[in-house]
């Protein structure tokens, strides 16, 4: 409730407003307190005690008349703080270190992209489809990283560190990846349908793992995982690996499940010093 | 100053703002720094000395419910403060000054400081009068739009600090705030120090003695994860007499409580 529009039931009498005016030498000490708590709350009695000095104390509103003159020329010539609210709202959402990261990734997806347009001749694997999930896990460690965020032990003693802060920044990565590798998918003819749910998968698990072990470790265990797993043998036989067909979609939406449980179950993890190895 | 609000004036439900029984830290696979600690801290400054490698950045970090202890009791402003959890109520009742303090240098010292606010979650409303006065308390006004990588190391102390204070927390721990200060600053954070403590309980860690001596009211030492003293300051000082080693009456006391009364030769 905002006390400058509270309505009052009783408002300060006029004696009270004019004497005080006067400068409240016959008014009790009780009352002045009274008044004066009054007068803090309360716009219109302070409009009328601003009428009864004018009218009523002209030594006090020459006093005040002779201040402002002095004081105006002072506020005019002052500037006003800068509002730069777009930084405070993107801090909200990234950290400063996030962003080359998020560019480093945009860049390799960009050169997928371009290696897969170029060159036809590296048999029916897309190299979007096989970088695509685990581009956003970049992202996401560089978010939550002892080395990367210089300010990550002031981050985490806050009370906004902890779940909330994860998600925030995890969808911030995922929002400047994913309509990347969309864009990529539409120029290569790759479908969202086989990248996009391995790709959230992988971001949960990345977390999951990370309120272990830390965000970093756990996003180089999964994309070193993944490299053994699936990008070798794809490289190797030139062939799409059955993880990223569409019967492996199953197995993802379950492994997404799982990394998404797992972190709300632990999400007071992500509130010590332990999540940002 | 802010306004006296009814939650400022109402009775605490707690004897002591921060209260450790038994408490253990671990640090690692198998180290624990902070090991069986018995402390109750009311309103005051507090300084915790103990020689490098105690574990006091260990039990301040677990004072500011960053590390979790391993056994023990921690309870910090009636509420306890160990297990699982988010502790956000918390949180928004302490400030907190790591020793390594990072910051992002592109951000000027109002973005940053209003960045803190913002993670501690203070009502967006009183935010821009929060950072205006946690900033005028450090003496920055006047580089409140200066931005970070320009500051001097001292400066960059006092964004440290001003950042803790932003919340008007209850509870402040400041640890080795006086690193990289000049002796002009160093009085003045001392003065801010004294100021703070009128109504919050501040844990400030150092291994200068001189620190504690002009500015607190309480001395912890703390050696090897357990408490060896704790009394006033003129207490530190009558533990020593003229045969153990230090300059100051209060670094003989400290001598003298930490059992190291001969001087070996050559060695730290």
């Amino acid at each position: 409730m905002n006390p400058e529009h509270t309505s009052h039931t009783s408002h300060a009498s006029v004696r009270l407003i004019e004497e005080y005016a006067r400068g409240g030498t016959g008014l009790a000490v009780d009352e002045v307190w009274a008044l004066e708590a009054h007068l803090e709350k309360c716009r219109d009695c302070r409009d009328r005690l601003s009428a009864a000095v004018t009218a009523d104390a002209p030594a006090v509103a020459a006093l005040t008349e002779a201040v402002w003159s002095d004081l105006e020329h002072r506020l005019a010539s002052a500037v006003p703080a800068p509002a730069r609210r777009l930084r405070a709202r993107l801090s909200a959402w990234t950290t400063p270190a996030m962003t080359p990261w998020l560019a480093m990734v945009l860049a390799v997806a960009l050169l997928a992209l371009l290696l897969d347009l170029a060159g036809p001749g590296s048999g029916q694997v897309s190299l979007v489809l096989l970088l695509a999930p685990v581009l956003p896990v970049c992202g996401v460690a560089a978010s939550w990283s002892r080395g990367l965020d210089p300010a990550y032990e002031l981050t985490a003693a806050t009370p906004r560190a902890g779940l909330q802060l994860v998600l925030r920044r995890t969808v911030s990565a995922l929002a400047v990846v994913i309509p990347a590798l969309l864009a990529g998918g539409w120029a290569t003819g790759v479908t969202a349908v086989q990248w996009l749910l391995p790709c959230l998968a992988f971001t949960s698990l990345t977390l999951a793992l990370g309120g272990v072990i830390g965000v970093s470790r756990a996003a180089v265990a999964l994309v070193a995982a993944w490299a053994a797993v699936v990008v070798a043998p794809t490289l190797a036989t030139s062939r799409t690996a059955a993880a990223l067909q569409t019967e492996g979609l199953p197995v993802w939406g379950l492994l997404l499940a799982l990394g998404v449980g797992v972190v709300i179950a632990r999400r007071g993890a992500y509130t010590v010093l332990g999540a940002h190895r | 100053m802010p306004a006296v609000s009814r939650a400022d004036i109402a009775p605490t439900a707690y004897a002591w703002e921060i209260r450790a029984s038994g408490l253990k830290v671990r640090v690692g696979r198998d180290k624990m720094a902070v090991d069986g600690l018995d402390l109750s801290l009311g309103t005051g400054v507090h300084g915790l000395l103990g020689p490098n490698g105690a574990g006091k950045t260990t039990l301040i970090r677990a004072l500011a419910t960053v590390l979790r202890p391993a056994g023990g009791e921690l309870e910090l402003l009636g509420e306890a403060a160990g297990g699982l959890g988010e502790h956000r109520a918390l949180r928004r009742r302490i400030g907190y000054l790591p020793q390594e303090f990072g910051y992002y240098k592109r951000f000027t010292v109002r973005e940053f400081v209003e960045y803190m606010a913002w993670l501690k979650e203070v009502p967006k409303a009183d935010i821009p009068g929060a950072v205006q006065r946690a900033v005028e308390r450090v003496g920055l006004a006047d580089r409140a739009d200066a931005r970070m990588k320009t500051l001097s190391g001292g400066m960059v102390r006092r964004v440290g600090i001003a950042q803790a204070i932003v919340n008007d927390p209850p509870i402040l721990l400041l640890d080795e705030p006086t690193v990289g200060l000049d002796p002009a600053q160093r009085l003045r954070l001392r003065e801010l120090l004294q100021e703070l403590g009128t109504d919050a309980c501040v844990v400030v860690s150092t291994h200068l003695v001189e620190d504690v001596a002009a500015a607190c009211t309480d001395v912890v030492l703390f050696a090897e994860g357990r408490l060896v003293f704790q009394g006033t300051p003129g207490e530190l000082a009558a533990a020593g007499g003229p045969e153990h080693l230090g300059d100051s009456p209060l670094e003989r006391g400290y001598s003298a409580l930490l059992q190291n009364p001969v001087r070996a030769g050559g060695a730290w």
